[in-house]
């Protein structure tokens, strides 16, 4: 690789030539909460961070929004990647859940295999709101516990505290952890698969 | 981390594309992986020229965003030239089977297999 394009990747290493399939899990959570540390311990390459913008001219202005008529919203994401084979590639995005986030949602997580919504148990409520949107965006998910050493909750508690659906699965995490990490992945996409299973199953 | 363009005014951004603010399909997604075709030439859009090295290997359209320090939708715009000009390839994500949402399970089970070997 010649240094006119190192400048621009960095220290990346290229993706296989044979890679052709690129897929997308989205970790979700508040700030704070571990999502690029979590990216950071699975990835191959260190965590890109990029940005999107979105000009809602005409539309409903959220009340989130600052009165100055901003129409312009902008989320920036953070990202890191894991080639699965000589053609997956497997994106990883830690997302904010915050409000205006998914007026981006569709633009940029269509397609996505499923989510990871990333707790801490001592902030709770902040994961309400993102568990409501992809509930509503018909998105799978799972939940991952963080552990920031706080105060110990039962399963049954975070659970409840969460509204949290039978189905749903609830796992303990340390987001540090590489293994942890990969633990939380496999878990998301077992749950998917299940669901895939049992979808195809039911089909006509 | 400071990064170009990153605060860069909107007049730089309808510079960068000519004034277009949407491009004329969605048919990059964020993963689409791209791959150059050909070589940058003299006086082409530096834009375009730095895609094209960018993409001498498969690279997904968010990493070009953050390696070009633009926002994703920009970044479609450019790459919807370079396509339509036959300068770049588009390898698109597979994922659903079906209309339902939910992912191929053979798809899953690679990426089941792939996850626990890491």
């Amino acid at each position: 690789m010649d240094s006119a394009t190192s400048d621009l990747t960095g220290t990346r290493p290229p993706l296989r030539s044979t890679a052709d399939n690129g897929l997308k899990i989205v970790i979700v959570g508040g700030f704070g909460v571990g999502k690029t540390t979590m990216v950071r311990s699975v990835s191959d390459i260190r965590p890109l961070n990029t940005e999107e913008t979105m000009t809602r001219a005409g539309e409903g202005v959220d009340d989130l929004t600052d009165v100055e008529s901003k129409t312009t919203t902008t989320i920036a994401f953070d990202f890191g990647r894991i080639s699965l084979n000589d053609r997956t590639v497997l994106y990883l995005f830690g997302a904010p859940g915050q409000e205006r986030f998914w007026f981006l949602w569709d633009r940029l997580f269509t397609g996505t295999l499923g989510a990871v919504v990333l707790v801490d148990t001592r902030r709770l409520v902040d994961s309400w709101y993102a568990i409501d949107r992809l509930e509503q965006h018909g998105m799978p998910f799972i939940v991952a516990r963080n552990d920031f050493g706080g105060p110990h909750y039962s399963a049954e508690e975070v659970r409840e505290a969460l509204d949290l659906s039978e189905g749903i699965p609830l796992i303990e995490c340390d987001a540090r952890s590489r293994a942890s990490s990969k633990d939380v992945l496999i878990t998301l996409v077992d749950h998917l698969y299940n669901l895939a299973s049992s979808a195809r199953e039911n089909a006509p | 981390m400071s990064r170009p363009g990153r605060d860069d005014d909107p007049d730089r951004l309808y510079t960068v594309t000519g004034g277009r603010s949407r491009s004329d399909s969605d048919a990059f997604d964020l993963v689409t992986l791209v791959v150059s075709e050909c070589e940058p030439t003299p006086g082409m859009q530096s834009e375009h020229a730095a895609i094209l090295r960018i993409c001498r290997s498969p690279t997904a359209v968010v990493e070009i965003a953050s390696d070009l320090g633009l926002p994703v939708s920009i970044v479609r715009i450019l790459l919807g030239d370079l396509l339509a000009a036959s300068r770049i390839t588009a390898r698109h994500p597979r994922t659903t089977a079906s209309a339902d949402q939910l992912p191929d399970p053979e798809i899953l089970k690679q990426v089941l297999v792939g996850l626990r070997n890491l």
